[in-house]
């Protein structure tokens, strides 16, 4: 199909979806007007009950901190797949290419990218950091505080060398970091089932609200998270620049 | 819906067709990681700070890592006789088809 027969048919069939969105658009409630009971009661009751001020981030490690074990589980299992794929993707003999790799100094990076790479990595730990144990208290959790993490070593070596980065978060460390998250996010649940006869039941006490040790097990939740989804994104990209690091001597086609 | 709002959603949308339109890759990385700060901006002004916080942090700083390195990956598997003025991303096919 020429690109003016294309261009034709997405006006057209764009016309028709734009009429039907706005007709179906039309007869919502307004923005804010929610009558949902369920919720109502969750967050007037159980939340508060538990003394946790983030209501999104105590939902989601504690109401439904199910759904987060099997997410942790996803992203394990994601990672675990890509790490098997990239390591087998190397070649035998690369240790010379691998030392050429390593002695790679990121061309291009301007003196002032490496000053604010600098700055940044103290920024972003402390945030990072920040984020991690005010889980249960505001905006942000373990998620968040993870991938934030994670792009300190990241900004290392846009700082600096390559070589910098493996010495900084070498190989072993990031896996332990990683498999120590998803183990300690399990063994959290377990608690709760020798605790409380529920996995992940809450059986910490509560402690009085906007403190760091309050919520129960929320911010040992959220540490856990923290530490599995830095590991596992830390993972992902070191494995991604070994790709990308040590295929700049390979020829094209040969795999 | 509050100024605020509109104009974040416009924002947004401006850049979706951005990217949408941008013929190099590495153009439309950077524009990504734009429209994740549009994205941000509009969750916070529909108040939902969590979403924002994870829409930073993923489009601010996962995908633009990933996605760069895959492209200087699959750019480093382009023969020489490419010429410097490529959209950097497009592997041959042949070549593709031996992975």
């Amino acid at each position: 199909m020429s690109a003016r027969g294309r261009t034709l048919l997405f006006l057209v069939s764009g016309t028709g979806l734009l009429t039907v969105l706005l007709i179906g658009l039309h007869g919502l409630p307004a923005f804010g007007d929610f009558h949902g009971v369920l919720s109502h009661a969750i967050t007037t009751r159980e939340l508060e009950a538990r003394h946790a001020t983030d209501y999104v981030t105590a939902l989601n490690f504690d109401l439904r901190a199910f759904d987060t074990v099997g997410e942790e589980a996803i992203l394990f299992a994601a990672v675990t797949g890509v790490v098997m794929l990239m390591r087998n993707m190397r070649e035998e003999d690369h240790s010379e290419r691998r030392r050429r790799a390593d002695r790679h100094r990121f061309q291009g990076a301007s003196e002032a990218l490496r000053v604010q790479a600098l700055l940044m990595v103290a920024l972003l730990v402390a945030f990072g950091i920040y984020l991690d144990l005010h889980g249960a208290l505001t905006p942000g959790g373990g998620f968040q505080a993870g991938i934030v993490l994670a792009a300190g070593p990241a900004v290392v070596m846009l700082a600096g060398r390559y070589l910098t980065l493996k010495r900084i978060a070498p190989d072993w460390m990031i896996e332990v970091l990683e498999s120590s998250g998803a183990a300690g996010l399990v063994l959290i649940g377990v608690g709760g089932l020798v605790f409380g006869g529920i996995f992940l039941h809450n059986f910490l006490p509560y402690g009085t609200p906007d403190e760091l040790l309050s919520a129960g097990t929320m911010p040992m939740v959220s540490v856990a998270v923290g530490l599995e989804v830095t590991g596992a994104l830390l993972l992902i990209f070191s494995e991604f620049l070994d790709q990308s690091l040590l295929s700049s001597t390979r020829e094209s086609g040969e795999q | 819906m509050t100024v605020l709002q509109v104009s974040a959603l416009a924002i947004v949308a401006l850049c979706g067709t951005a990217i949408v339109l941008n013929p190099s890759p590495l153009r439309q990385t950077l524009l990504m990681a734009i429209l994740g700060f549009a994205l941000t901006a509009l969750f916070f002004a529909f108040q939902a700070p969590d979403v924002a916080l994870s829409e930073l942090v993923v489009s601010g700083i996962a995908l633009p890592l990933i996605v760069l390195s895959a492209l200087r990956r699959l750019a480093d598997q382009n023969p020489e006789g490419r010429g410097k003025e490529s959209s950097g991303a497009q592997a041959e096919p042949p070549t593709q088809g031996k992975h």
